[in-house]
């Protein structure tokens, strides 16, 4: 492997530039006559548009042009779409209102934007924004999602009677029935998944410049799947073909889904930039972010699981109300039902499992994939049920984990997902081991001594990553394959460009990338470079979300290289005058084996373009591109167990340790996995004692800043303890399975569990603030 | 924000003198409200001063009963100055777990109180100990200068100069921090002055902004130790509440603060 080859802790390349302050986002970027927008957006949760009256704007300094959502209309820009199409039990389509980028008529949500000033800097668009006098007329509104479905609730699309978009289900519900009826035990359970504002670091920005000669638009914009973006902006908002749009997604600060969908903000730049014949930038503020960047979970769940006198799990059965907020986001509709009951079996043999998934409209900010996306929700409500069945059955819950574990693989769960390995047993002992699980009644008893209440709760997740195969997925309703391209460039001095269809906005693929091919040929990775972000660099590529970007994207990118390798043997064995089997790579050498006969890789490269010893018939050039589909999902899994106390005082929860163990496959470089699962499990613990976007019951806002939303601060969250119990990926070359939500998707149970076990108190929702866990303490 | 335009001030009279000749002047001593507020639009001064640099607003004096914190002095200049600790180790504490760092390094003591945000933690420390505000007009007691949220009784142009702090015999604070900006949630200040008085007073708690709370003195006077507030009961009624926390989990934490904050204070 050498020193920075898979498996090797390499410092990030990438990071000379971002901790210098060299990096180069969005807004960063000035382009000559550049104009800025700001938004007018609706401070009414629902509310009928009358009238825009922009006159006094237009006159105001600096001001190039007001522009309204009927002249979107007017000018056919396309609605926003939702790339995912969901069946309702009866048979019928999901039904969807029409999502305009600037609404004409109707707003359903505080953010959504009815017009947008267009001016020669921002200040004057804000300025000229104030002046603009938009007539409302009050709706009445609804945010939550089972006051949404009652009848006489205000409705927000006549397409969507009684504000559903889809009441779907999976499983078997005649066997799920029969396992409740010979049950021995049934344990149920109420949940909520928080509503969740994604708050990536930097914000949502776009410039878009339109070149009037060249009838073309070039599109630099915060984006996770710059290919994706313009894929979509071409083919259903009518504002330019492929081939007349260029997106560039520079230096992005962070995505966890967010910045994956494509935004009215964007679509409206580049249409305003033909409109002004003027470039136009908008950089999202941080409230904007939180009133328009798709939020994640919310959903609302009743679940009951069937054991038999063995406390072996029979049966499961779920019902979940998702809210979706105001409109259908590029993925929501996929979120709460094949990204999350796909996964209920959790790690466990469930012979039986039937789920029913309501998507609600809200007058509400839409709701869509963030970190982990369905995947989250489901391990949520699988991790709280083992342990609320360990309470009530009075059994260890880990001892009632591993009665109920997956041992034989591959496993067909009842809800379409095959897991094809994975080792859980092995995971749990890492983690009761690096905790001490058995030393714990001891340490309770002390905790209480001193007037702590201490608990420790068990969290085994399991999730879908490595999205996705494109035939499954398509056979399920997605509207794209989810393959990922590669392209290696080999240049004639040896140096060599990889081309990559997966965008790195924070997990490093600019050095695991580079790890890949410093192991096969043996080449310092400054020898090797990654190009991604560009659609007029780049072939099309499907972007990264969903842990997918080392299963999917390295595995096209080993295919690439499996091809130029074969070519550069042969180009080798022909300069060496030997059989093209017999030459080895090693060290950046092309070796005759058994013999001191090589030429170095640069000498090959060289060859392959100088052309003037070739074998016969070969082209010129050392380039090779591949497009890899994977054969299934792969299933990251692990254990994590969080110890923590109580203050019964103020309710407030403090850390004592928290251990994981994860199955991610293969590693690249370790030190940038364990910083993935650092994040997320800061993201997790934020959501499960933090964080909650919040709306009263007018569907205003009362979490709109960070004075209000509580994001973890490093001294929230404890020093973590990692581990890794491998099983190596039988689905790709490399046996990866990604490990970049991981931490999102477990940690949340297992800090609940841990709260509930200290307090003594089964029933307690996220996130559990010092007063929500005081009140649970004290209540009757 | 909205155009202003900015003045440095060297002294108070001069800074006094700008702010005459300006239609809609605001100070300007660590901006760490009056700056934010201003980004969102929410505040449009036409002319803005700055205290921050002016040289006899900054620092710390100790005598044998006073100490005496200069207006512009930040939070960092005062949770480090040894007279701080030594005088009066509970502000340092306090200074020690307002805001975060960013904060600390820029707000000021006297921005704080003259702002007198209902859950900030300077006017807790004031009115428990017993303090009186300096201003380049007058001396008005902490009693007397806190009047209700964001209001005191500073006049139109009046700059605080100094606070001085009576060195008590014992003092406490202790604070459950709010999660998300880091003001109090509740914060308790409990002193003992030399003479035996006990003065208590809360931030963060109530709808009025911070408060005196006489229950809990009547029964430190009485006997100075966390027990001694166990069967005080703290009304709901006119507390604040919010997704942070409820009316009744503020009152809890009065309670709870004052006890941790006697025990601190020894």
């Amino acid at each position: 492997m050498g020193v920075e080859g898979i498996g090797a802790r390499v410092v990030r390349k990438e990071d000379k530039r971002f901790i210098t302050g060299k990096g180069r986002y969005v807004d960063d970027i000035k382009l000559l006559g550049m104009t800025h927008a700001h938004f007018i957006r609706s401070p009414h949760a629902h509310a009928k548009v009358k009238g825009i009256d922009s006159s006094t704007a237009l006159k105001m300094p600096g001001v190039v042009a007001v522009l309204t959502g009927q002249q979107l209309v007017d000018d056919k820009v396309g609605n926003l779409i939702c790339g995912w199409a969901i069946t309702s039990k009866d048979g019928s389509p999901m039904k969807m209102g029409a999502w305009p980028a600037m609404a004409p008529e109707t707003v359903r949500f505080v953010g959504q934007a009815v017009a947008v000033v267009i001016a020669d800097s921002k200040n004057l668009a804000r300025d000229a924004a104030e002046a603009v006098v938009v007539d409302y007329e009050e709706l009445p509104a609804v945010a939550d999602v089972h006051a949404a479905i009652k009848a006489g609730a205000p409705q927000l699309h006549p397409e969507a009677p009684g504000n559903q978009v889809y009441d779907w289900v999976i499983g078997d519900e005649g066997a799920t029935d029969a396992a409740f009826a010979k049950a021995a035990n049934v344990v149920k359970l109420d949940v909520t998944n928080n509503r969740l504002a994604p708050n990536a670091m930097e914000p949502r920005a776009a410039i878009a410049d339109y070149d009037q000669a060249e009838e073309h638009f070039t599109l630099y914009t915060t984006s996770q799947n710059p290919h994706v973006a313009r894929l979509v902006l071409s083919a259903f908002y009518n504002i330019a073909p492929e081939h007349k749009l260029r997106v560039i997604a520079p230096d992005v600060g962070g995505g966890f889904g967010s910045k994956i969908f494509i935004y009215p903000e964007e679509m409206v730049a580049l249409w305003a930039s033909k409109k002004v014949g003027r470039p136009v930038k908008w950089t999202s503020d941080r409230t904007e972010a939180f009133l328009t960047d798709a939020h994640g979970r919310d959903h609302v769940t009743h679940a009951e699981m069937a054991f038999d006198a063995n406390n072996k799990i029979t049966g499961l059965k779920v019902k979940t109300y998702a809210n979706f907020g105001a409109y259908m986001s590029l993925f929501s509709s996929s979120v709460p039902t094949y990204l999350y009951a796909t996964l209920l079996s959790g790690q466990y043999n469930i012979p039986a499992i039937h789920a029913e998934v309501i998507g609600v409209y809200t007058n509400t900010t839409p709701v869509d994939a963030y970190r982990g996306a369905g995947r989250p929700e489901a391990s949520y409500l699988i991790e709280r049920l083992m342990e609320t069945a360990a309470r009530q059955l009075n059994v260890d819950p880990a001892a009632l984990r591993r009665t109920n574990f997956i041992t034989q693989f591959p496993h067909q769960t009842p809800v379409i997902m095959a897991y094809d390995t994975g080792d859980f047993n092995a995971s749990l002992d890492a983690a009761m081991k690096a905790i001490d699980y058995a030393g714990f009644p001891a340490r309770k008893a002390k905790a209480k001594a001193d007037g702590k209440l201490r608990g420790i709760g068990v969290s085994c997740y399991i999730e879908a990553c490595g999205i996705a195969p494109s035939k499954a997925v398509g056979s399920l309703g997605a509207g794209v394959g989810l393959w990922e391209s590669a392209e290696v460039r080999v240049n004639p001095v040896g140096t060599i460009e990889i081309l990559t269809g997966s965008h790195s906005h924070g997990q490093g693929h600019e050095t695991t990338f580079c790890q890949l091919v410093a192991d096969r040929l043996g080449v310092p990775i400054s020898q090797v470079s990654i190009v991604h972000g560009d659609t007029d660099k780049v072939q099309f590529g499907m972007g990264t979300y969903g842990s997918r970007s080392a299963a999917v994207g390295l595995t096209a990118i080993l295919k690439a290289m499996e091809k130029m390798e074969s070519k550069a043997k042969k180009i080798a064995a022909h300069a060496l005058e030997a059989s093209e089997a017999d030459i080895v790579i090693e060290n950046g050498e092309f070796k005759v084996t058994g013999t001191d006969k090589a030429i170095a890789f640069p000498m090959v490269a060289l060859a392959a373009y100088t052309a003037h010893n070739l074998p016969e018939g070969m082209e010129p050039g050392l380039k090779e591109s591949a497009f890899y589909d994977p054969t299934n999902f792969t299933f990251p899994a692990g254990t994590y167990i969080c110890e923590l106390e109580v203050d019964p005082g103020t309710g407030k929860t403090s850390f004592v340790n928290f251990v994981a163990a994860d199955d991610f496959g293969r590693l690249i470089n370790p030190m940038i996995v364990e910083g993935q699962v650092h994040g997320g499990l800061v993201q997790g613990i934020g959501q499960a004692l933090l964080e909650h976007a919040i709306y009263d019951a007018n569907g205003q806002p009362v979490t709109a800043s960070f004075m209000d939303y509580a994001m973890p601060r490093a001294d929230d969250v404890p020093s973590f303890n990692l581990s890794h119990t491998t099983t190596l990926c039988p689905g790709n070359p490399l046996g990866i399975k990604g490990c970049g939500e991981a931490g999102a998707i477990g940690a949340s149970a297992a800090v609940i569990n841990a709260i509930t076990d200290a307090i003594g108190k089964n029933n307690l929702e996220m996130p559990a603030t010092p007063d929500r866990v005081w009140r649970t303490i004290h209540a009757a | 924000m909205y155009q202003t335009t900015y003045h440095r001030a060297s002294s108070v009279d001069e800074a006094v003198s700008l702010f005459g000749k300006s239609s809609e002047a605001k100070f300007l001593a660590g901006g760490q409200t009056l700056l934010p507020v201003m980004k969102q639009r929410l505040a449009s001064p036409s002319d803005v001063i700055d205290l921050g640099k002016i040289k006899e607003l900054q620092g710390v004096e100790l005598s044998a009963d006073t100490l005496t914190i200069k207006a512009a002095t930040t939070y960092y200049d005062i949770m480090t100055n040894a007279d701080v600790k030594k005088a009066i180790p509970a502000i340092a504490h306090l200074t020690s777990v307002l805001g975060d760092p960013a904060v600390r390094y820029r707000g000021t003591i006297g921005g704080s109180i003259a702002n007198n945000d209902p859950a900030a933690d300077f006017p807790a420390a004031l009115l428990a100990l017993g303090a009186t505000v300096k201003t380049n007009k007058r001396l008005i007691s902490a009693d007397d200068f806190f009047k209700g949220l964001f209001t005191t009784a500073l006049e139109d142009g009046e700059i605080i100069t100094a606070v001085a702090f009576p060195v008590p015999a014992k003092a406490g604070y202790e604070k459950m921090r709010h999660p998300a900006s880091r003001f109090a949630l509740t914060g308790v200040f409990v002193a003992q002055t030399k003479s035996g008085e006990v003065r208590v007073a809360a931030t963060g708690a109530s709808q009025n902004g911070v408060m005196r709370v006489p229950a809990i003195e009547a029964a430190l006077k009485a006997n100075w130790s966390p027990s001694a507030i166990d069967s005080v009961n703290i009304p709901a009624n006119g507390l604040l509440a919010d997704i942070h926390g409820t009316a009744e989990y503020r009152a809890n934490l009065v309670k709870v603060m004052a006890q941790r904050a006697v025990a601190a204070a020894g």
